[in-house]
């Protein structure tokens, strides 16, 4: 009994440290952007293609106030309350001491500089398919926003999501290295997918979620509850969007549908990205939403 | 059974078959029937100026003049009867209409007022070349967009 219970106390031991180990945060070093150097201008494209303002610019900010990146807007979940943190250029209250190598580590592995997880509310699922050439661009686009040195509140997860470790496990399950759309695609849709599926993130809202929050990719922009709010987010599959190519890119550029309703809630800020890029992206988009399988 | 009473039950079955929907209809109030007539008329006429605006019908002055017209003619259009307590999304079927409307409706008749004032800007210059309408065209759509983006539920 007594040898039993020693392998017993062995083998968990062996568990707690291989679980411990693959819980490990990620990092991107020095290394692996070797040979990279940011072109700002090419930044600020992927800045709005990717939709930092949307989330981290203050509560309401409008026109230029969406390039100060300090933070406050909050998001209730079902886990919770997510407050998005000041990533201004702010020295002590943002992120203006990262190396571009703790930038890239936040968007493509969710590790902080202090080697923490960050909680999946921040879509470095999304942002891990971009290409690290865009996020360095981004990086040098970044050095010329403004500072804010409004302090970053704390989230408001209660037990057991406020252990930050456990990230760690819903990574190893949801953090994924390839994109959900694998058919042919034009040329076109090919980068309308890169747009969608690695920078704007349009699963995260689009897609059903399941039990512990990670996106079902079987029903990829099926549409999903609407998780600031009543009614649900719309699904964007062809047999439901119906609209046609031109028209979904010029509804992301002026915010009107095909009947010129104009575009509310979440929409109005992402149309605000959205209207930033060129002609050829949002129609990129379009062809890629068009492609989409019907679920 | 009589041919009558055989007409009525047929009707009867029928409603039932057809579902809520028709009956739906009939039971949204005229006030809440008002005031989506009121966007309809708003959508038809920024259609017009949208689509030249996108380059999809050719730029036309006096059609874009003429729906700016009927945008300020809208906004002008006293909005007192067409908002009854009771109903928002919440209270009934068929509106998209959120009860925070009824909860600050100071700041509703402020957007309200910044819309007229943004069709203003446009029925002044939508008769002046494309660029010069396309460029107040945003500003309208903007202030469609605040109000949504508040107090309108998603689809």
């Amino acid at each position: 009994m007594h040898r039993i219970f020693t392998v017993f106390c062995v083998m968990a031991l062996i568990g707690s440290v291989a679980a411990w180990a693959v819980t490990r945060p990620g990092v991107i070093t020095d290394a692996d952007l070797d040979g990279l150097s940011g072109d700002p201008i090419a930044g600020a494209a992927v800045f709005w293609a990717a939709g930092c303002a949307s989330c981290h610019a203050a509560t309401g900010a409008t026109g230029d106030a969406r390039l100060t990146l300090s933070g406050g807007q909050r998001f209730v979940s079902d886990y919770g309350v997510f407050v998005a943190p000041n990533i201004s250029m702010h020295p002590q209250h943002g992120i203006g001491g990262w190396s571009v190598a703790q930038f890239v580590s936040a968007l493509q592995m969710g590790t902080s500089p202090a080697g923490h997880h960050y909680y999946p509310a921040f879509p470095y699922t999304a942002y891990r398919l971009a290409e690290r050439q865009d996020l360095v661009d981004l990086w040098a686009y970044w050095q010329g926003l403004p500072a804010s040195d409004m302090p970053s509140q704390p989230h408001e997860l209660g037990f057991p999501y406020s252990i930050r470790r456990a990230v760690g496990v819903w990574n190893l399950r949801y953090l994924r290295d390839d994109f959900t759309i694998t058919a042919d695609l034009s040329a076109e849709a090919t980068r309308g997918r890169y747009l969608v599926e690695a920078l704007a993130h349009c699963a995260e809202c689009h897609t059903p979620r399941d039990a512990l929050g990670g996106l079902d990719r079987a029903a990829w922009m099926a549409g999903a509850p609407n998780p600031s709010g009543s009614g649900t987010i719309p699904p964007l599959t062809p047999d439901k969007l119906t609209w046609s190519q031109a028209e979904i890119a010029a509804y992301l550029n002026d915010g009107f549908t095909p009947d010129f309703d104009s575009a509310g809630g979440s929409m109005v800020s992402v149309i605000a990205n959205m209207a930033m890029l060129s002609d050829a992206d949002r129609l990129a988009i379009a062809a890629y939403l068009k492609a989409l399988p019907a679920p | 059974m009589s041919y009558r009473t055989t007409l009525i039950a047929l009707s009867a079955l029928g409603a039932l078959c057809i579902g809520p929907s028709p009956a739906l209809a009939q039971d949204t109030p005229a006030a809440v029937q008002a005031r989506k007539g009121q966007f309809q008329i708003m959508a038809l006429n920024i259609g017009v100026l949208g689509n030249m605006a996108r380059g999809t019908t050719d730029y036309d002055a006096a059609q874009a003049s003429t729906a700016a017209a009927n945008l300020v003619a809208i906004s002008m259009l006293d909005q007192s009867f067409h908002w009854p307590e009771g109903t928002d999304n919440m209270t009934i079927d068929g509106t998209r209409a959120e009860p925070a409307i009824w909860e600050n409706l100071p700041d509703v008749i402020t957007k309200w007022q910044a819309f007229g004032a943004a069709a203003t800007g446009l029925s002044a210059e939508a008769g002046n070349g494309l660029d010069a309408m396309r460029a107040a065209l945003g500003p309208v759509g903007g202030t469609c967009s605040a109000c949504h983006d508040v107090y309108r539920a998603p689809q």
